[in-house]
């Protein structure tokens, strides 16, 4: 019992480590890379415009649902008019980040994870290193730099569409009168908030795109399958993971940057 | 650096890998000249692949060493290893073409990535190399849209648009019929002439192996167990290059066998 | 898909996105006086509680600014607001601060009653006249006791809390 806990707990710190020197590695191969441009911009379509339907209806919904919730609570107390603040500080801190990052891990981290892991399994990763092409620079740089700067946006277009959801529930459908419920946001938003939320946004990126990358690109590493069965399992191991690690790391990031 | 060492371009000594407890090479030892064309016959799971991919450094060996042009090729060297991969190729058995690149950026690949040629440049020879593979019409078809044959041309292409010295080819034939197999040595025969590259082959196939190559050599058990041309290897009373050569007398022996009632003899030597 | 075609949607992405990352940051974040030139004033509270760093400022009911920091003078053991104030807006020396709240349980604010001194606060001058934060807890527990409607009875502290 002592000793399976401490082999897990040295396999997983092993794990750790791999993936931290995986993320360095293709950070460190960036310069090697040559016309990363033009990949950085292909990573921005599947991660960025790809995902902004998704991002941006579950945005909507989530603003709607927190404004009518919200409304029907706050009512209760004859303080409707914190409102705005209710929707605009969870938004902000939590779900935008949050929500946004589980939407992309949906999205494109699964893609990802099973695009590598398919590289993978044809051997098209082999064939980039026979070439002499890092393949870390080469697939993962890219998709790690698009990250750091898409994950923010999706972010911020997942609270602005929100803010707006929660307005027109609690204007719109309830009465409440806009400006209110406008102000209210305006009064509620610190850059303290903001900043909490953008560090939160970038962190998920980082972690749920490497995280997916290391996955699919270990898919023939995997201990129980081979082939397709391999990719399939890296695929939802880097999906599950992923998620949870969003929401571990949005715990930790809360309690480290949480203010009065 | 034209040929200082005897015109040996590749030389293997004495390489050992082990996978666990299953010993797949056990002091496998090669030498191709330059310009040559040479094959490396085995059974399958004779350890053909993790031979060539050892040599192409995919797979790092337990021991041994890899002379490429004289230089000696060791893990902690980058200089060599990088020397190395800028002029060598590599196909590997299931072409390993990138499959969300059109053919052309597949070939421009290597280019774009390892030298420091211009866009038109890069453009140029790509296309140029797709236009000698007979594959200039299909420039922005992705692979999957393209035929077996096509496939194994196209990353031809994509290994010879860096007018590599030496092409290592791990089992080009695979699961083709007797005429596509012939198609494909025929294919490289002739390029390896036309390109002036080095060719080294690890396959299963005698007949179309032993019509191509200038040398051939025989790996069984992790061993290279014969070495030699093509009329040798015809010639030789080796019972392992026999029983590899004159496997479809073989067949007829055993079936002779089971027609008259016996059980037949299933011994491989 | 073509590169011009993907450069065309990424583009329209990032424009997208970061109009959004400015709308956060400049008008949520930093609030709807970021830009113009403020100064600062100090306000002395025997009880700020409630109030944050970033709780509006207003005068007659129009946000004018935030409250900036709040600290505790070490000799009185008083509450010091610093509040950053737009600088159109001059206020007189005999302004009063008060701590209010919208609503029962809303957002605390300071509200700057102008006064009606020829003299103007300076940058880092302080405002002495000034009404605490009302103490909520109390207030809600006579609400839920019901002693306030008790108007002849002397107010009393529930005795359980």
């Amino acid at each position: 019992m002592v000793r399976a806990t401490g082999k897990y707990t040295l396999g997983l710190v092993q794990e750790l480590g791999d993936f931290a020197l995986f993320t360095a590695r293709s950070f460190a191969d960036v310069p090697k890379s040559r016309r990363l441009g033009r990949r950085v911009v292909r990573a921005f379509f599947e991660q960025g415009v790809r995902c902004l339907p998704v991002v941006m209806i579950v945005g909507m919904f989530t603003g709607l649902v927190l404004g009518l919730q919200g409304y029907y609570v706050l009512n209760k107390f004859g303080s409707e008019g914190l409102l705005g603040t209710l929707v605009s500080l969870s938004l902000v801190r939590e779900m935008g980040p949050v929500l946004a990052a589980l939407m992309l891990v949906g999205q494109a981290g699964s893609a990802l994870a099973a695009e590598i892991g398919i590289q993978r399994n044809s051997e098209q990763i082999a064939a980039l290193e026979m070439m002499g092409v890092s393949s870390h620079g080469y697939l993962v740089a890219p998709r790690l730099i698009a990250a750091l700067i898409v994950f923010p946006m999706q972010a911020a277009i997942f609270v602005s569409v929100g803010l707006w959801g929660g307005s027109l529930s609690g204007s719109l459908l309830l009465g409440l009168e806009p400006g209110i419920y406008w102000s209210a946001v305006e009064r509620a938003v610190q850059s303290n908030d903001v900043i909490e939320c953008f560090v939160k946004a970038t962190t998920f990126g980082l972690l749920t795109t490497g995280l997916c990358a290391y996955y699919g690109f270990n898919a023939h590493r995997s201990p129980s399958a081979t082939g397709a069965r391999a990719v399939s399992a890296a695929t939802t191991h880097a999906v599950v993971l992923s998620s949870i690690m969003v929401l571990a790391a949005d715990y930790v990031i809360t309690s480290f940057l949480v203010r009065t | 650096m034209s040929a200082p060492h005897d015109g040996l371009l590749l030389e293997v000594e004495g390489l050992r890998k082990r996978f666990g407890e299953n010993v797949v090479l056990d002091g496998t030892s090669l030498r191709v000249k330059r310009g040559s064309l040479v094959t490396v016959l085995g059974r399958s799971g004779s350890g053909k692949s993790v031979f060539l991919k050892c040599l192409g450094g995919v797979v790092r060996p337990d021991e041994g060493t890899i002379r490429f042009d004289g230089r000696e090729q060791r893990p902690e060297d980058r200089a060599a290893r990088a020397d190395f991969r800028s002029r060598c190729s590599f196909l590997f058995q299931g072409n390993a073409l990138f499959d969300s690149l059109t053919a052309l950026e597949n070939v421009a690949l290597p280019l774009e990535q390892t030298t420091d040629l211009k866009d038109r440049e890069i453009r140029e020879r790509s296309l140029e190399a797709l236009k000698q593979l007979e594959l200039e019409k299909h420039q922005d078809r992705y692979p999957g849209q393209l035929s077996g044959g096509m496939q194994k041309r196209l990353a031809l292409a994509r290994a010879i648009v860096t007018r590599p010295e030496l092409v290592l080819f791990d089992e080009p034939t695979a699961g083709l019929d007797p005429l596509r197999r012939n198609a494909v040595f025929a294919m490289i025969a002739t390029y390896q002439r036309q390109f002036h590259f080095t060719a080294l082959v690890v396959t299963h196939d005698v007949p179309e192996a032993l019509a191509a190559s200038d040398h051939v050599a025989l790996l069984d058990n992790g061993k290279m167990c014969f070495e030699g041309t093509p009329q040798d290897f015809a010639a030789s009373e080796n019972s392992v290059v026999r029983g590899f050569r004159d496997s479809a007398s073989v067949l007829g022996t055993m079936l002779a066998e089971i027609r008259r009632g016996e059980a037949p003899s299933t011994d491989e030597s | 898909m073509k590169q011009s075609k993907l450069e065309l949607f990424v583009g329209g992405f990032v424009l997208l996105g970061i109009a959004a990352v400015i709308y956060l940051t400049i008008k949520l974040g930093a609030g709807s006086i970021v830009g113009g030139d403020t100064y600062v004033i100090e306000a002395r509270f025997t009880n700020a509680g409630g109030l944050n760093a970033g709780s509006s400022v207003l005068v007659a009911g129009v946000p004018v600014g935030r409250v900036e920091e709040i600290r505790v003078d070490e000799k009185d053991y008083s509450a010091i607001a610093t509040l950053r104030v737009d600088s159109g807006l001059r206020l007189p020396t005999d302004s009063m601060a008060s701590i209010k709240t919208t609503g029962l349980i809303g957002d605390k604010f300071v509200a700057l009653a102008p006064g009606a001194d020829d003299t103007w606060l300076e940058s880092g001058a302080r405002i002495t006249m000034t009404e605490s934060a009302v103490d909520l807890e109390s207030l809600i527990g006579k609400m839920a006791f019901g002693s306030v409607e008790t108007e002849d009875s002397p107010v009393e502290t529930p005795p359980n809390l």
